[in-house]
């Protein structure tokens, strides 16, 4: 059964033209987009000659730049703080055994199921009262803590199957608890440090509620809302709108492709647990 | 048990729990247990309400404004996860076999899954326009008599949301599954093989056991994904035509942050919660039951 038969070539066919209907909405995106204005082909013909303008005049239309050096910051720093105090609450979580711990863990676990909007308001009037809506530090606040359980779940499962007999050497060789965990410990988890950066900056990059909620009346944007506002000025044309949507998702599409094995392993590998 | 064989574990400090469970519980536990109690009141933007006890429970479940979206939002969720966990397991064993193209279509699938689901919803807006290419296709190929206001009549406008999320999320299911089939024993499966049991066979009794964690994964997040649908309902409909497409999401943003009502719009979000832990607690131990059986 492990042989290339003419069974395995009909399923091939079937499937490459599964993915061909599947990829044609891109496709179709792609080809709206340097369609020129007097090109009155459809969607799906091919474009013969190609255009860039509707890049150029969606990037300065929407201020793109700004608003993707924005999502970048949020991300930068949402990561940082996602990435410190995750990995030591997970790891503490997977070794220790007092009731603490316990009890930590099923708070986080708890805040997988907790939708966001139950913290909405009370959240939204905290940061009215501290000055953070319209800046990018409330977003930081917002998703360092709202994408924390996840993190922490994914540091749990990877250093439970973690050894530990590289910790237990070090402290008799007489390192301290803290030197330990940044010189020990947090080197060997590499691989799951990748999936909380890879899941989180998918995650944070394409959010459109928060932002929409916490930049609103503001000038700062977030490369979402950004686009929600350019859509909402340019209602149909479409062109116009499909170079933002590309340019946008360029840079998370072009980081997926390059790092396609590590973002398929480490989403299926993280959550199998 | 002697000293040369018990091992002295590391010492780690119970204080590493501190920076992540301080953050989370100001920033969601706190706030999140306050929002349950603006549910019981009728606050709004400007004032903090008076205690009201269940009345914006009993506003919800007896007005139509909020009993359609919350029973489309059980629809959708339903449909979402039923659809996306099919497709998935296909697509998975589809993939998982011999074939040369695996390893792009792999990415091919899983890729809609990067993409914000704004930027989906925009371009499934297109696509379903009655003038857009998904009209066009069914002309060009003869079908022109299906041709469908996909997006302007309110169960089409349901069904097309469902199918644009399917699309995006497909993939990430598919990929949960491949994993859970790389990890089933060869030799087991092709022992079945010899003894007779023929494809179906071999998939339901001796692989499905083996993908009872992947299940359980996928058609957690599923649910919980689907119950909480909102960035492609505000790229594709906003809700419409006529409330048809609204879920629960896009009725709170509404009423908490458009008309102001603090209470109401919180006492909504209670729901969703109720909702959420509810439903997945249950699938949980339904599904916990299956694999022990």
């Amino acid at each position: 059964m492990n042989r290339y038969r003419w069974r395995t070539s009909l399923l091939e066919v079937v499937m490459v033209l599964a993915g061909l209907v599947f990829v044609s909405p891109i496709y179709i995106l792609f080809n709206v987009a340097v369609k020129p204005r007097d090109d009155q082909t459809g969607p799906l013909r091919p474009t013969v000659h190609p255009t860039f303008s509707n890049f150029g005049d969606a990037l300065t239309g929407a201020h793109l730049v700004n608003a993707v050096v924005n999502t970048a910051t949020v991300v930068v720093v949402s990561l940082i703080v996602l990435i410190g105090a995750a990995s030591l609450a997970g790891y503490a979580i997977a070794r220790l055994t007092s009731t603490w711990s316990k009890a930590a863990y099923l708070a986080f676990l708890l805040g997988l199921l907790l939708p966001f909007q139950l913290a909405t308001v009370p959240l939204y009037q905290a940061m009215r009262a501290a000055g953070l809506l319209g800046s990018v530090w409330g977003l930081v606040i917002f998703y360092s803590a709202q994408l924390m359980p996840f993190s922490v779940f994914l540091y749990v499962n990877f250093i439970r199957a973690l050894p530990t007999g590289f910790e237990e050497a070090a402290q008799i060789d007489g390192a301290g608890p803290v030197s330990t965990f940044f010189r020990i410990v947090f080197p060997m988890m590499r691989a799951v440090t990748g999936t909380v950066v890879i899941l989180n900056t998918i995650n944070i990059w394409n959010d459109f509620f928060t932002p929409r909620l916490y930049l609103s009346g503001g000038d700062l944007q977030t490369i979402t809302v950004s686009l929600y506002s350019y859509v909402g000025q340019y209602g149909s044309d479409w062109p116009l709108i499909f170079g933002g949507l590309i340019l946008a998702s360029i840079p998370i599409l072009v980081l997926f492709l390059i790092l396609q094995r590590y973002v398929i392993k480490g989403f299926a590998g993280g959550l199998k647990g | 048990m002697t000293g040369k064989t018990r091992r002295r574990r590391a010492v780690v400090p119970l204080w590493f729990l501190l920076p992540g469970i301080v953050i989370y519980g100001a920033v969601v536990l706190l706030p999140s247990v306050i929002g349950s109690g603006y549910a019981l009141t009728d606050a709004t933007t400007g004032d903090a309400g008076t205690f009201i006890g269940l009345a914006n429970f009993r506003t919800i479940f007896s007005s139509t404004d909020t009993v359609g979206p919350l029973i489309q939002t059980l629809v959708m969720a339903a449909a979402v996860m039923v659809l996306q966990n099919v497709l998935g397991l296909l697509l998975a064993v589809a993939l998982n076999s011999r074939i040369r193209s695996r390893n792009w279509l792999r990415v091919l699938f899983f890729a809609p899954f990067v993409v914000s689901p704004l930027v989906s919803g925009y371009l499934w807006k297109y696509l379903l326009d009655p003038d857009g290419a998904v009209n066009q296709a069914l002309s060009a190929i003869g079908l022109g008599s299906l041709r469908q206001p996909w997006l302007g009549e309110p169960r089409l406008a349901l069904f097309s949301l469902i199918v644009a999320v399917v699309w995006q999320f497909t993939g990430s299911t598919m990929v949960i599954y491949l994993a859970g089939l790389q990890g089933v024993p060869q030799d087991v499966v092709e022992a079945a093989s010899i003894d007779g049991a023929g494809a179906v066979r071999r998939f339901f009794s001796v692989v499905r056991p083996f993908l009872a964690p992947a299940f359980m994964v996928n058609l957690t997040l599923s649910l919980i994904a689907g119950l909480r649908l909102y960035d492609q309902i505000v790229a594709m409909t906003n809700g419409g035509p006529g409330g048809s497409t609204d879920s629960l999401s896009t009725v709170i943003y509404r009423t908490s942050f458009e008309f102001g009502e603090f209470g109401l719009g919180s006492a909504m979000a209670v729901v969703l919660t109720v909702l959420v832990i509810l439903l997945s607690l249950v699938q949980y131990l339904g599904l916990r039951k299956q694999a022990r059986a």
